[in-house]
């Protein structure tokens, strides 16, 4: 028998969420208080999780590395978020969300959970309102929406640029709230090292308090990690510096299933890189889609400036190959046409390695409409300008600043250069319905699980489940669980299980300074970034993905030989931090090719070079891939594969077109 | 290579709270204007740890002026010479060959520091638990747009929502006063009808925690405003004096 059971609720599917919420068992207001509850991580997944369940009466613990909990990575998300709201009349429902979501995914996430997610949709915008973040409205005082890519209706609310820094600071408010009331027990600037399992049951974690370097042992009757994604994996990403797999790989080490590793998101629209010395990408929020138009030179190699080539000679590339979507085409579409322009030689800037992103047009159109508004007749070219210009900069403002910032370029006059980026991962810990992964008790939210995106995520989608997660979801699977818990006492965490973990975290710190070797952490992590870039990334092959097994496994031996961590384990010392996490990375990164040689289709962010059409569009293949693949470490580096299969009774899998 | 520079740079080292610290000199060669300021001290670090040196510990994580983790006052300035921008943001291209730099952390008793250029703003957080939420429960909302908000209050609340908690504020006051910062905050929620429930509450509650916090008084000289990365306006304190006022006679 399978070992991953899903947990599916029986019934319609319209009806498997409203039937398990009315059947789940309750745990009764004396009995939460004496269950104790451990969240990792602080973004929109684990704020939003922490406080609702400190709310309904359960003792809280939270950890984050960063010094507030407000400074998840959540907070650099730019462009919206999705609710099934159709406060456009423009003939949106749950049912097309969940299908557009679906599909978007390329037919690789679970029906169930993805419908789920589209009905509590609506839910997260009502709440996010209620506790007073700042979403953009319009002048007659209603909630504003923008378009996003991969849909034909606007669902997406936002808040300028900032959409992600609003709703987290919402949700962190409702921490900080539980925090004041003494609910909830904030641990910044703790990093989780490894997770304790006592009896089959996950029972608590393993924290190294950042600041003095102690570890710590930390009990609870369950522990939900909402520790974000491990885009970082490739060392250069849209990704915060921090953000990292240690707390899921450690929990994948203990038992927890990992599912489809390598599915990554690559995204269509970052300022490319510049130098050597660049430590991170920023990403150009995909919003900037509905208004810009991509294009690139029709000549090859093609060495003028933007403006001195004209309308004739430009190839606006994703409106001639996808008349339907336009430039509003999902992300992995984009970003893969993009690299096939650049790779034949079409490409622009100083690397070649990117594509334009223009708002000519845009800010001329919105410069007319402005005008009327303003009752201004006969306006002239430069007034004209100066009115699209306003309208642009109220809607992207903040993205037009930081762009001119990095590039020194002023993208009101120049087409901004872009290129695609690491972005995100759909893959992740393996959970079933209730969000529980393959070991009791142990629960995943967010980024960090393998997610309802499939192979491909919509945009402004991550923020939607990050927080249906923790306000709408957890609250009633995790009373399937600790129903079951109300007799267990807090476990002393004198118990060997707890020594020897903390045993464990400190062998792998002492090892690590021990070697003394040569070479920087960021040294290795950057080898490990090229060879998943080059060989893992926008596009797969049999074998490029052997060579990058061996190479990585080559880099791990060098990595455990070589490489030098300064300073002390009792102190403040970040490069330490930094050490432990590639550890992480470099073993994940083996797991990553190895999925991505399994899945000898392409799907979604996931192309492989061998199973394409004749037009080069990617060529799933259902009959043998219609699975989640859930890998189970058995130590030493080998991994067992678990197949969950994917059953679609509401739509009709279908190759998608975008046409 | 063309365009790029060699620097001297003085850097605060400090162990830990407990001991002194003191500037340190580091030049550093072939510089891009093209860097960060950030990727600058990754160079420099490297340099360190290769030689066998402790890094310089500073605080950073997303990298694009967001996440208010990065905190360096650099020459006499926090978040450097550039307006509008945090440390993250600053590209060398703002220096020029043969610069000196010097870097400090914040400083102020109520941001004590850890080591080298990273302080404790912990804080900040503390004043927010106080009262900057509004207390909803999850599941106690009604629908978003019942109540109607004047596009000019949710994008006034909003511009003062923009505060990324960064410190800068606190940093270059000579009072090391948290005005700018609780103001925003308490102006964001008084600005909506949403947070007007708990408004009185809200601004004593904060303002005595800031207090006790250790944080100075406002003597409205404004360099907080000058300093914010996020362009926080000095409106808002008077908005909040407003309220604290109000909230007084109440
Ligand atoms: C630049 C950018 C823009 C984006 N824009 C959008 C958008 O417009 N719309 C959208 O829907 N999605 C967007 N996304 C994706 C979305 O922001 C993320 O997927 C989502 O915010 C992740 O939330 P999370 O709560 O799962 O994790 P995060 O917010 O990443 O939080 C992770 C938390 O875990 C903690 N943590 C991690 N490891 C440990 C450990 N070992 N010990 C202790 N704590 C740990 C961290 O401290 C942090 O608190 C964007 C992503 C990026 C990078
Ligand atoms: S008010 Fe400005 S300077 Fe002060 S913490 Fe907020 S963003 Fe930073
Ligand atoms: S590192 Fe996030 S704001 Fe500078």
């Amino acid at each position: 028998m399978s070992k991953l059971d899903s947990k599916i609720p029986e019934g319609a599917l319209e009806q498997k969420w409203e039937n398990y919420k009315s059947s789940v068992a309750l745990v009764n207001p004396a009995n939460k208080r004496s269950l104790e509850v451990i969240v990792v991580g602080s973004g929109l997944a684990g704020s939003s999780a922490a406080s609702s369940l400190a709310e309904m009466g359960y003792k809280v613990k939270v950890f984050c590395f960063q010094d507030s909990p407000r400074r998840a990575h959540s907070i650099a998300a730019q462009g919206g978020i999705n609710a099934a709201k159709n406060y456009q009349n423009d003939g949106d429902s749950t049912y097309r969300l969940f299908y557009d979501t679906i599909k978007g995914g390329d037919y690789r996430s679970r029906e169930a959970n993805v419908y789920r997610l589209a009905s509590v949709s609506s839910n997260i915008i009502d709440q996010c309102v209620a506790s007073g973040v700042p979403l953009a409205r319009e002048y007659g005082g209603m909630l504003s929406n923008r378009s996003f890519g991969g849909t034909q209706v606007q669902r997406t609310f936002y808040a300028a640029g900032q959409t992600g820094q609003q709703l987290l600071l919402g949700a962190y408010s409702g921490l900080l709230r539980q925090v004041g009331l003494g609910n909830v027990e904030m641990c910044a600037r703790h990093e989780m090292l490894d997770v304790v399992n006592i009896d089959g049951k996950c029972r608590g974690i393993i924290a190294r308090d950042l600041i003095t370097g102690k570890l710590e042992r930390h009990f609870g009757h369950a522990v939900l990690l909402c520790s974000g994604g491990y885009g970082n994996v490739f060392y250069l990403s849209t990704n915060a510096m921090g953000s990292n797999v240690t707390a899921a790989w450690k929990a994948h080490k203990r038992g927890a299933f990992f599912g489809n590793p390598c599915f990554t998101q690559i995204h269509p629209t970052c300022i490319p890189v510049s130098g050597e010395h660049q430590s991170k990408l920023t990403l150009m929020s995909e919003s900037l889609r509905n208004d810009g138009r991509i294009w690139v030179p029709k000549k090859h190699g093609d060495t003028r400036k933007a403006n001195e080539i004209t309308e004739e000679e430009r190839d606006y590339y994703l409106e001639r190959r996808y008349p339907a979507f336009g430039n509003l085409v999902p992300r992995d579409v984009a970003s893969r046409a993009a690299k096939e322009r650049c790779d034949a030689g079409f490409g622009v800037g100083a690397s070649k390695m990117a594509v334009y992103l223009d708002f000519k047009a845009a800010i001329a159109r919105y410069g007319h409409t402005q005008a009327v508004k303003l009752g201004v007749h006969n306006p002239s070219a430069d007034e004209l300008k100066e009115f699209g210009k306003q309208v642009v900069e109220e809607k992207y403002g903040n993205l037009f600043a930081m762009y001119e910032q990095i590039t020194g370029e002023n993208p009101y006059e120049l087409p901004m250069r872009i290129y695609p980026a690491v972005h995100y991962t759909m893959g992740g810990l393996w959970v079933d319905y209730n969000l529980m992964t393959t070991v009791p008790g142990l629960y995943a939210l967010g980024e960090a699980n393998f997610s309802d995106h499939g192979a491909n995520r919509l945009g402004a989608s991550a923020l939607m489940q990050g927080l249906a997660d923790g306000y709408f979801v957890i609250p009633y699977t995790i009373g399937a669980y600790l129903s079951k818990e109300i007799s267990v006492k807090a476990i002393s965490t004198d118990h060997e299980a707890f020594v020897a973990a903390e045993k464990n975290a400190q062998e792998i710190i002492d090892k690590l300074f021990a070697i003394k070797g040569t070479k920087s952490v960021d040294y290795f992590h950057k080898r490990l970034g090229k060879i998943m870039w080059d060989k893992c990334g926008m596009a797969r092959s049999e074998k490029g993905l052997k060579e990058a097994i061996a190479e990585i496994r080559a880099l791990r031996d060098e990595f455990w030989k070589d490489v030098r961590v300064p300073g002390t384990a009792n102190d403040f010392n970040p490069e330490l931090e930094k050490a432990g996490r590639v550890a992480d990375f470099i073993e994940l990164g083996e797991l990553m090719c190895i999925d991505a040689l399994n899945r000898t289709e392409s799907c979604g962010g996931h192309f492989r070079e061998e199973s394409q059409t004749e037009e080069g569009e990617a060529l799933r293949k259902d009959d043998e891939f219609a699975y989640v693949a859930a890998w189970e470490n058995n130590g030493n580096h080998t991994y067992e594969l678990h197949k969950e299969e994917l059953k679609f009774e509401a739509i009709k899998i279908a190759q998608r077109s975008y046409k | 290579m063309s365009g790029h520079m060699n620097l001297t740079l003085k850097i605060w080292r400090q162990k830990s709270d407990k001991e002194k610290g003191k500037l340190v000199t580091y030049p550093v060669q072939n510089i891009s204007p093209d860097m960060s300021f950030l990727e600058m001290f990754d160079v420099l670090n490297e340099q360190l740890i290769t030689k066998g040196d402790e890094p310089i510990a500073f605080d950073h994580d997303c990298r694009e002026g967001i996440c208010g983790m990065c905190s360096m006052y650099i020459n006499g300035r926090p978040h450097g010479p550039k307006r509008g921008v945090t440390t993250c943001q600053l590209h060398m291209r703002s220096f020029k060959d043969g610069d000196t730099i010097v870097v400090e952390p914040w400083r102020a008793a109520a941001f004590p520091v850890i080591k080298d250029l990273t302080v404790d703003r912990s804080a900040f957080d503390r004043v927010i638990a106080k009262g900057g939420f509004i207390s909803v429960n999850t599941g106690n909302a009604q629908d978003a747009n019942n109540i109607p908000i004047p596009k000019t209050d949710a994008d006034a609340a909003f511009e003062a929502a923009a505060c990324i908690g960064c410190g800068a504020c606190v940093a270059t006051c000579k009072n090391s006063s948290a005005m700018l910062f609780v103001s925003a905050k308490v102006s964001q929620l008084a600005l909506l009808p949403q947070g007007r429930v708990e408004a009185t509450a809200r601004v004593k509650n904060m303002v005595a925690q800031m207090d006790e916090e250790g944080f100075g008084n406002c003597s409205n000289t404004g360099a907080c405003e000058v300093e914010c990365p996020k362009g926080i306006s000095l409106e808002n304190i008077a908005l909040m004096n407003r309220e604290f006022f109000v909230a007084n006679i109440k």
